[in-house]
């Protein structure tokens, strides 16, 4: 039956379908003249362009890391479209009325309806295609509570300075090989700042889908909450299927100042490949939160099932007395994936907190790595962190790992970390079908008990559909 | 003697014998034998499990060689049999455990080809499997997997499924019969649960499912002599006129609790004797042995 065991991981992705739109696409390949044409066609301030400039320049002395627990063939940077927007874009949206129907189309058929009349109860979208921000929700109401939520590209010419003072401050150019690429050249991305004191008075969402099968995607995202204001965002992503893979490397960037909350989900189910491990989107993601201020919270939920490879550990630098960062993640891998993820906890602060929790599920040929960094700096008085590390395999071909780093300069800290592995097995599934209860199901359960102590960390309306997704990727690995 | 013992004898699992049985058993124990009400054997009664000839293999290796057995309806029958003669995998054959293969040989279950469902259809069918290890499932709730369960059953029977509120005030009933604590159903599946525990669950999971034929597989081992009385009381409760059930045991001392009307002796892949109650007590005091050669006899014979 371990054949079965695989039948049930191998649902068709729902999302492969391709949008036929012209797209205004500048010339393959990588030079610092591309850049100043990026630079350019967004018509960015002087200081971008030094910005953009200056991380190409570092770029060039960097090489790609080599250290994740992942294999694949040599990235031709040369190979790849940087900039890629649909042609009928009007440069400035008035309305949605202006958005290109097709693409509102394309937003329908992901569950993302755009248009006036059907949007999403309460929470606010900003919908990126390829490089650039289609459409931005509600934008009026969030200003009424002095809330900016807009594409990155319109910050940089509505708020130069916001976007000066922030842009790069957690994650520096060169922070490592893909983040200085993506400061390079990011194309587009959402801006989000909550003034002091502003609890945002509905939950923010980006949308992220690339089309076009030759570009890569670089967006950037920058999160500011202000002295005692918070809000949860969320983020999720989806792209066709070719047969070639497509780069995406982003950088989320959060601020969280005194008393502030930012919490940060991700469902990202970006391609993945075929079973034999042919296409999908290497996911190459930089993801840093500062807890800036005293008392100051960021926490990151995640959960990843897409991409052919993963490597991505969102992050928290506990500068901040009394902060306290979390990680809760799912990252689930099936058919050839490869997943190299985790977090880290840089405690700086007196009294720092962070708890880490993470579940990784793999099946069929899938490799699925947690790697970890908790660091207690010598000022971290009282410093506490909990690490819980869970893998599941399923079948007999899968392989999951742990890399826990653990560094403590000073004694009062107290820093716990537990791990298990377990697996669902033939016999798990047998007990199950006993009592009536069919593969699928059993799977879908045994995984959401599995995920539960993540998925409670979701907004209510993504737990559920975490939920189905995972169950849906799982279908027919087992049974 | 014949190789194959079907017709079944019946006699001694007759209901006159077993009053008589039942008399012994209750002074045996001082009175304090479990409610044992059962209706009479019918011999006309539906007939819910037909073996024939039966034969399987796991890896590779001929485990059954040519099971018979008949099960009707109101009936208690015990297997039993020494170490590897094939009383488990009997039992995981009749579940539908993917690792066996019928080789031969067939299987109705009341009237229907078993052979050709499915595990989870087989259990919606009615077929029970009262594991001998039963399986930790971290992760999920007991009351969740029981109610999953019972709403797949529901559905089977084109029914709708009940909601968790309809399904704690039965799952609060069923809980007398094993004497088991509400703090049961929010633990994980099997997890951390005592050898007792895990036979005490199966058995709640028996009365939750009310199934056609139950098959306890070794269910008496492990147990202390309370955990196997609230077990064997479990049992007897569920036992009635329209059901049937199959012991697999080692051990005469289930049987003290639960009456079979049916002992049937394995060996080496088939059902080599069958006889009542005191066949077990036999086989107490004297050992398989002389059962094994009075079969081989009979085959040389």
């Amino acid at each position: 039956m371990s054949a079965s065991v695989q039948t049930l991981v191998s649902q068709p992705y729902k999302y492969g379908f391709t949008t036929d739109i012209e797209a205004d696409a500048i010339p393959r390949g990588l030079s610092e003249d591309v850049v100043r044409m990026i630079s350019a066609k967004k018509n960015e301030p002087a200081f971008m362009l030094e910005f953009r400039l200056k991380a190409y320049r570092k770029w060039l002395t960097m090489k790609e890391p080599a250290w994740p627990n992942v294999k694949y063939p040599p990235i031709d940077y040369q190979n790849i479209v940087y900039y890629s927007a649909p042609k009928t874009q009007p440069k400035k949206l008035g309305s949605l009325d202006e958005v290109d129907p097709t693409m509102l189309e394309t937003f329908e058929k992901l569950g993302i309806p755009l248009s006036e009349q059907k949007r999403l109860a309460n929470v606010a979208v900003d919908a990126i295609f390829d490089s650039v921000s289609i459409a931005t929700t509600y934008k009026e109401k969030l200003a009424e509570s002095g809330v900016i939520f807009c594409s990155i590209s319109e910050a940089l010419q509505e708020h130069p300075d916001l976007v000066e003072k922030y842009l790069g401050t957690v994650i520096p150019i060169g922070d490592n090989y893909f983040a200085a690429l993506n400061s390079a050249v990011f194309s587009d991305g959402s801006f989000v700042y909550i003034p002091k004191d502003t609890k945002c008075p509905m939950d923010l969402s980006t949308y992220f889908r690339i089309n076009n099968g030759d570009s890569g995607q670089f967006e950037r995202t920058l999160i500011v909450a202000e002295s005692g204001s918070s809000v949860t965002y969320l983020e999720g992503c989806t792209a066709p299927m070719y047969d070639s893979n497509q780069l995406h490397a982003a950088i989320v960037e959060l601020v969280a100042m005194d008393d502030a909350s930012i919490n940060y989900s991700t469902v990202q189910n970006w391609y993945a490949g075929d079973e034999n491990g042919k296409g999908g989107i290497y996911n190459f993601v930089t993801k840093r939160g500062l807890c800036a201020g005293r008392n100051s919270k960021i926490s990151w939920t995640q959960v990843e099932t897409g991409s052919a490879i993963t490597w991505k550990y969102p992050s928290c630098v506990l500068v901040g007395d009394n902060s306290v960062g979390e990680f809760y993640s799912v990252a689930l891998t099936n058919n050839m994936q490869q997943a190299d993820t985790g977090t880290k906890m840089v405690h700086v602060g007196k009294n720092t907190r962070s708890t880490i929790i993470s579940k990784g599920i793999s099946a069929a040929n899938s490799k699925n790595s947690y790697r970890g960094l908790v660091k207690i700096g010598p000022k971290a008085i009282g410093a506490r962190n909990y690490s819980q590390c869970d893998s599941m395999l399923i079948g007999d071909t899968s392989s999951a790992n742990t890399f826990p780093y653990i560094q403590v300069q000073n004694s009062t800290a107290q820093v716990e970390h537990e791990a298990s592995t377990s697996k669902i097995g033939e016999d798990q599934l047998f007990y199950f079908a006993q009592r009536g209860i069919s593969p699928e199901d059993a799977v879908s359960m045994i995984i959401s008990g599995f995920c539960r102590d993540v998925f409670n960390k979701l907004p209510m309306e993504f737990a559920a559909e975490a939920d189905k997704l995972l169950a849906l990727k799982l279908e027919n690995t087992v049974g | 003697m014949a190789l194959t013992p079907a017709p079944l004898p019946r006699g001694e699992g007759s209901r006159k014998n077993q009053s008589k049985t039942q008399n012994f058993i209750a002074q045996e124990h001082g009175g304090r034998c479990p409610p044992y009400e059962r209706t009479m054997i019918n011999e006309n009664s539906e007939i819910i499990l037909s073996v024939r000839d039966l034969r399987a293999t796991v890896d590779g290796t001929e485990i059954l060689k040519g099971l018979n057995l008949e099960v009707r309806a109101g009936e208690i029958h015990a297997i039993m049999g020494l170490n590897g003669s094939g009383k488990s995998t009997f039992s995981k054959v009749l579940a539908g455990h993917p690792d066996y293969e019928v080789t031969a040989g067939e299987i109705q279950f009341k009237g229907q080809d078993l052979l050709e469902l499915d595990p989870h259809d087989r259990a919606t069918a009615g077929i029970f499997l009262a594991f001998q290890y039963p399986l930790e499932i971290p992760g999920v709730s007991n009351r969740d997997f029981l109610r999953v369960a019972f709403n797949a059953h529901r559905k089977a029977r084109d029914e709708d499924e009940i909601d968790v509120f309809d399904f704690d005030d039965l799952i609060e009933e069923k809980l007398d019969v094993v004497k088991m604590d509400a703090s049961f159903l929010d633990r994980s599946v099997n997890e951390g649960f005592s050898g007792g525990e895990k036979k005490r669950n199966e058995i709640l999971q028996m009365a939750l499912l009310e199934p056609a034929l139950s098959i306890l597989d070794e269910t008496d081992s492990g147990l202390d002599i309370d955990a196997l009385k609230t077990v064997a009381g479990g049992v007897n409760q569920l036992a009635n006129a329209d059901n049937a059930v199959v012991l697999i045991t080692h051990y005469q001392r289930l049987l003290d609790y639960i009456i079979p009307d049916f002992v049937h002796v394995m060996a080496d892949g088939r059902i080599i004797t069958t006889g009542g109650k005191d066949l077990a007590k036999q086989l107490e005091s004297r050992g398989y042995e002389w059962v094994l050669e009075e079969f081989r006899a009979g085959v040389t014979a």
